[in-house]
C-alpha cells in the first residue's frame, strides 16, 4: 500500500507533506473499500438475480428504514473525519511560523522573480534553507498566476492587486521544480522555476557570494547561463522554430518588420532595447507580451546576451 | 360552498395501435414543418441533433488535444492554437452540449409523454427556447472563426479583459445560450404542476421527472447569475468599467465568485438528469419497484439547494478568506450524502430483481462505476489540505470528466438506447451495442485514470508542454482516447444502420411501466389519443401491464353529487 502511494505522490519534502499524505491515503483506502464493496455488491446481483425468464416475478421492496439510517450516518461521520482532517492540514498550511524567513516573490507573464531580505533578487531559481520556515509574499504583475511546488504540498494563486502568501519548511537538501499552476496565456506551460534547499551554512554562504554576478566569464558563456536563469528559453528558441517569440537562431543582424510597418536592423542597440522595454517594437507576427527585464539583468547580462545571441548562426 | 363536489370518472384500457400510419415523424412533411414544428418530440429531435453535432465537434478538438500531449514538447500545435482548443473544447462541451444534453433532448421528448399530455404547457415558448439556443450557438461559432478564444472555458479576470481574442462574442453567445436554459426550466415546471394526468399524484411521476424538476429550478435560479456575470465582463472590456480588473479598479476574486455561483449550481444541471435516467435505467431492467422513491427524488431536490452553498469550494487557493475556505469544504461534503444515497438506493434495486443485461442497462452499471469513482475523487478534493495540493492539476481533470462524462454522458447514451425504440420506431443491434458500451468503458478508464495519477504526481493542468516523466502516462491516455473515439463511430454505424434497416420496434420493448411506453412506437402527433388515468405508481412492475393503459372514457362524463 505505502508503494502505491509514494507512486502516487511526489516525495515528501517538507513538513506538512506527511500530513497532507496521511489523509490522501486514508480517503483512498476508505474510498476503495466502500468502492469495491460497492462493485462487489452489484456484480453478486447481476449474477444471482440475472433475468431466468420472461415470467419472472420480482418481490415488491419500497424501502428499509434501518438499512436508509445506516448508509446515511455511516458516510456522515466518514465526511466530519475527512473535514476536520483536511481543515486541520489547512490550519497549518496557512498560519505561517513567526520566525519564517521571508521572501518576495513577483510573478510575471512568464517569469518567476525572487528577492531576498538583502536585496538581491533571482530569476526562476529560488534558493532556501533546509529546516527553516520560510515565506513567499506573493504579487502578481499582471494576470492571475499561481505557485505550485508539489514536493512541499503547497499552492496558493497570485493576484495583480492583493499580497497572498505561502509557507513551507524543506525538510532536505536538494532541488525541487515550482510550476504556474493558474492558466496565463501563450507561456502558461513554461513558467516554471526551481527551488534549490540548502544546507543553511551553504545558504548563507550562497547569500554572500551566489548573488553576484561572475563578472570574470566570458561574455556569451554569461549570456548562456542568463538565457535558461532569467527564462528567455520559455519563449524563445535555439533552433529556429517558433515559440511564442521569435527563435535566436540567425536572429542577429537580420531585418526586422515592425508592427507598425516600420523595418529595423537586430543590433547590438534593438536587442538591448528589446530587453529593457520590449513591446515598443514587437516584430510583425508575434504578441506584444514579453515582460521588461530593466532591472532585472545587470548590463554585463544584457551585454552577455547579445553576445550569446550573435553566435548563434547556422 | 360547503357543498362536497363528487367527481365520477369511467375509465376503460385503450389497447395501443401497434403502427399506425400517422406518426409525429410522418405527420407533416417538409423541412419547415421541423424548423418551426410546436411538437415537443420535434422540438426534443432538433436539439438531439444539435448537441450530437456539438458533441462530435467538441470530441475532434479533444483528440487534438491529446495528440499534442503525445510528446512533452511541441508537435502538432503550437502553445496559442493549443490554448483555444482547450478553451473551445470546454466551452462546447459545456455551453453547447451538456447543459442542453439531457434535459432539452430526451427531457423534451419524454416529459410531456410521462405524465400523460400532448405537449409542454407552452410550446412556442419551447420553440423559441431552441431558436435562442441556436442563435447563442451561432454566436460562439462566429467566435471560433473570428479569433478564437484562449481565456479557458472559466474565463478568468483579469486575463479575459485583456486578451486579445473574441472573448466579448464567445461570451455573448453563453449569454444567450443562457436565456434557452431558463425558458426550457419555466416550461418544465408549469408543465409538470399544470398538465399532469388525472390520477398521477407526485408520488407517481417517474423519477426522471423529479430529477428534471430540480434541474429546472437550478437552471432558473443560477443561470441569471451567470447572466449578469457576462454582462458585467462584456461590459468592463467593451466600456472600460472596472469591476474585475484591478487595472480599472476592481477585483479578480470577486469575478470567480460570480462565475462559480453560477457555474457550481450548473454542474447539478448537468449531473442531476443523469440520475434520473438511471433510475428508469435500473428499475426496468431489474423489473422491480425502485427501492426508496422518495429518497430518491428528495435527494435530487436536497443536492439542488445545496449545490447552491458550495461554490466557494473551487476557491480554496484562490486567496478568498481562510474562514470562507472552511465554512465551503464543510458544506461540499454534504452533497455528497444524498448523492450517496441515490447509489445505495439504485444498488439496493438491483437485489432480487430479474436483471436483464441489455444495452442501456450495461451503461446503467457503467455509470454506477464511473460515478462513484467520481464522487469518491470529489470528497477527496472536497478536503482542504489535499485540495491545496491537487487544485488546478490534472486530479481535477480526470476528477470531473468521470462526473461528466463518465456520469452524464454514459447516463445519456443509456437514455438514448433505452429511447431509441421509442423516438425512431426501429430496434438497433443488441449485440453491437452491448459491444460499443464495453470498448467505451474501457477506453473511457484508460484515457482518465491515468490522470489521476498524473494529477497526484503534481502534473498541472492546461499545459501545453510538460516534464518527461509524465510522458508515458500521457501517452497512455493518448490511446485510451483514441479508443473512445473509435466507440463512438462505431455507435454511429450501428444507429445509423438502425434508423434505415433496424426492425420495427414494438411499443413497450422492455417491459416498462411508465406512460410513454402506453402508445406506439413511434408516438401519434398527440402521444395518447385519449386522457391517460393513472392508476399505480411507474415502477409497479408487479401490477399486469394493462392496467397502465387505462384513460378517461370520455371527458366530459362528470357528475355532481
Amino acid at each position: 500500500m505505502n508503494k502505491i502511494i509514494e507512486y502516487l505522490l511526489p516525495p515528501q519534502r517538507s513538513t506538512v507533506a506527511s500530513e497532507v499524505d496521511s489523509l490522501f491515503m486514508f480517503i483512498n483506502v476508505a474510498g476503495f473499500i466502500l468502492f469495491a464493496g460497492i462493485m462487489l455488491t452489484i456484480l453478486i446481483f447481476v449474477i444471482k438475480y440475472r433475468r431466468k425468464s420472461e415470467d419472472d416475478v420480482t418481490p415488491v421492496i419500497t424501502h428499509n428504514s434501518l438499512l436508509e439510517i445506516t448508509w446515511t450516518i455511516i458516510p456522515i461521520i466518514l465526511i466530519l473525519i475527512v473535514f476536520a482532517w483536511g481543515f486541520r492540514g489547512f490550519m497549518t498550511l496557512s498560519t505561517p511560523p513567526p520566525n519564517a524567513y521571508e521572501i518576495q516573490v513577483k510573478a510575471a507573464s512568464w517569469l518567476w522573480e525572487f528577492e531576498y531580505p538583502n536585496g538581491g533578487t533571482t530569476l526562476n531559481e529560488v534558493f532556501v534553507p533546509v529546516d527553516q520556515p520560510v515565506k513567499f509574499i506573493m504579487r502578481s504583475d499582471d494576470v492571475l498566476h499561481s505557485l505550485f511546488i508539489p514536493d512541499f504540498r503547497v499552492k496558493m494563486d497570485i493576484l495583480p492587486n492583493r499580497y497572498t502568501s505561502i509557507w513551507f519548511e524543506a525538510t532536505e537538501t536538494g532541488q525541487s521544480i515550482l510550476y504556474c499552476s493558474e492558466y496565463c496565456g501563450s507561456g502558461h506551460s513554461a513558467m516554471l522555476a526551481t527551488v534549490h534547499v540548502l544546507s543553511k551554512q551553504e545558504f548563507e554562504e550562497w547569500l554572500e557570494t551566489g548573488l553576484e554576478v561572475d563578472e570574470d566569464m566570458p561574455l556569451a558563456d554569461l549570456g548562456r547561463q542568463t538565457y535558461t536563469a532569467a527564462g528567455c528559453n520559455a519563449c524563445h528558441t535555439l533552433d529556429g522554430t517558433d515559440r511564442i517569440g521569435p527563435s535566436f537562431l540567425n536572429l542577429f543582424g537580420s531585418e526586422r518588420t515592425l508592427t507598425d510597418g516600420r523595418t529595423v536592423t537586430a543590433d547590438e542597440d534593438y536587442i538591448r532595447r528589446s530587453i529593457i522595454d520590449p513591446n515598443a517594437e514587437i516584430t510583425a507576427g508575434y504578441p506584444a507580451n514579453m515582460p521588461s527585464y530593466a532591472g532585472r539583468l545587470s548590463d554585463r547580462q544584457i551585454d552577455g546576451l547579445i553576445a550569446f545571441i550573435k553566435e548563434l548562426h547556422d | 360552498m360547503a357543498e362536497t363536489s363528487k367527481q365520477t370518472i369511467s375509465i376503460r384500457e385503450y389497447p395501443v395501435d401497434e403502427h399506425p400510419d400517422k406518426n409525429y415523424l410522418n405527420h407533416d412533411k417538409g423541412i419547415l414543418s421541423w424548423l418551426i414544428t410546436l411538437d415537443h418530440k420535434r422540438i426534443g429531435l432538433l436539439y438531439l441533433g444539435s448537441i450530437t453535432f456539438f458533441f462530435f465537434l467538441g470530441g475532434v478538438l479533444a483528440l487534438l488535444l491529446r495528440t499534442e500531449l503525445l510528446t512533452p514538447a511541441q508537435s502538432i500545435l503550437d502553445a496559442d492554437t493549443y490554448n483555444q482548443i482547450f478553451t473551445l473544447h470546454g466551452a462546447i462541451m459545456i455551453f453547447l452540449f451538456i447543459i442542453p444534453s439531457i434535459p432539452a433532448a430526451l427531457g423534451n421528448f419524454f416529459l410531456p409523454m410521462m405524465i400523460g399530455a400532448k405537449d409542454v404547457a407552452f410550446p412556442r415558448l419551447n420553440l423559441a427556447s431552441f431558436w435562442i439556443y441556436v442563435a447563442g450557438a451561432l454566436f460562439a461559432l462566429f467566435s471560433i472563426v473570428t479569433g478564437a478564444v484562449d481565456t479557458g472555458w472559466t474565463f478568468y479576470t483579469p486575463y479575459s479583459t485583456e486578451t486579445g481574442t473574441a472573448v466579448v462574442s464567445m461570451t455573448l453567445g453563453v449569454f444567450i445560450m443562457g436565456f434557452s436554459s431558463i425558458l426550457t426550466g419555466i416550461n418544465f415546471i408549469v408543465t409538470l404542476h399544470k398538465l399532469r394526468s388525472p390520477g398521477q399524484a407526485w408520488g407517481k411521476m417517474p423519477l426522471f421527472l423529479w430529477s428534471l424538476y430540480a434541474t429546472a429550478i437550478i437552471q432558473i435560479l443560477a443561470t441569471p447569475v451567470l447572466a449578469i456575470t457576462l454582462l458585467l465582463l462584456i461590459m468592463e472590456r467593451v466600456l472600460g468599467v472596472g469591476i474585475f480588473d484591478p487595472a480599472l479598479g476592481g477585483d479578480p476574486i470577486l469575478y470567480q465568485h460570480f462565475f462559480w455561483f453560477y457555474s457550481h449550481p450548473a454542474v447539478y444541471i448537468m449531473i442531476v438528469p443523469a440520475f434520473g435516467i438511471i433510475s428508469e435505467l435500473i428499475s426496468v431492467f431489474s423489473r422491480k419497484t425502485i427501492f426508496g422513491y422518495w429518497a430518491i427524488a428528495l435527494s435530487s431536490l436536497a443536492i439542488a439547494f445545496i449545490g447552491f452553498l458550495v461554490w466557494g469550494h473551487h476557491m480554496f487557493v484562490s486567496g478568498q478568506s481562510e474562514l470562507s475556505s472552511v465554512v465551503f469544504s464543510f458544506l461540499t461534503f454534504f452533497v455528497g450524502v444524498p448523492t450517496g444515497i441515490k447509489i445505495f438506493n439504485w444498488v439496493a434495486t438491483l437485489y432480487k430483481g430479474s436483471i436483464d443485461l441489455k444495452t442501456p442497462m450495461l451503461y446503467a452499471l457503467a455509470f454506477l462505476f464511473l460515478f462513484t469513482i467520481g464522487g469518491l475523487t470529489g470528497i477527496m478534493i472536497g478536503a482542504l489540505s489535499v485540495n491545496v495540493h491537487l487544485h488546478d492539476t490534472y486530479y481535477i481533470v480526470a476528477h470531473f470528466h468521470y462526473v461528466m462524462m463518465g456520469g452524464t454522458v454514459i447516463a445519456l447514451l443509456g437514455g438514448i438506447h433505452y429511447w431509441w425504440p421509442k423516438m425512431t420506431g426501429r430496434m438497433y443491434n443488441e449485440v453491437w451495442g452491448k459491444i460499443t458500451c464495453a470498448v467505451i468503458f474501457f477506453s473511457f478508464n484508460m484515457t482518465f485514470l491515468p490522470q489521476f495519477v498524473m494529477g497526484s504526481q503534481g502534473m498541472p493542468r492546461r499545459y501545453f508542454n510538460y516534464l518527461e516523466e509524465f510522458q508515458g502516462l500521457h501517452q497512455f491516455s493518448t490511446i485510451g482516447s483514441y479508443i473512445l473515439g473509435l466507440g463512438f463511430v462505431m455507435m454511429a454505424l450501428y444507429l445509423a444502420y438502425s434508423l434505415f434497416r433496424g426492425p420495427k420496434a414494438p411499443p413497450n420493448p422492455w417491459g416498462a411501466r411508465s406512460l410513454e411506453w402506453m402508445t406506439s412506437s413511434p408516438p401519434t402527433h398527440h402521444n395518447f389519443e385519449y386522457t391517460p388515468v393513472i392508476l399505480h405508481g411507474p415502477y409497479d412492475h408487479h401490477q399486469p401491464e394493462h392496467e397502465f393503459r387505462m384513460g378517461l372514457v370520455s371527458e366530459s362524463k362528470e357528475t355532481h353529487g
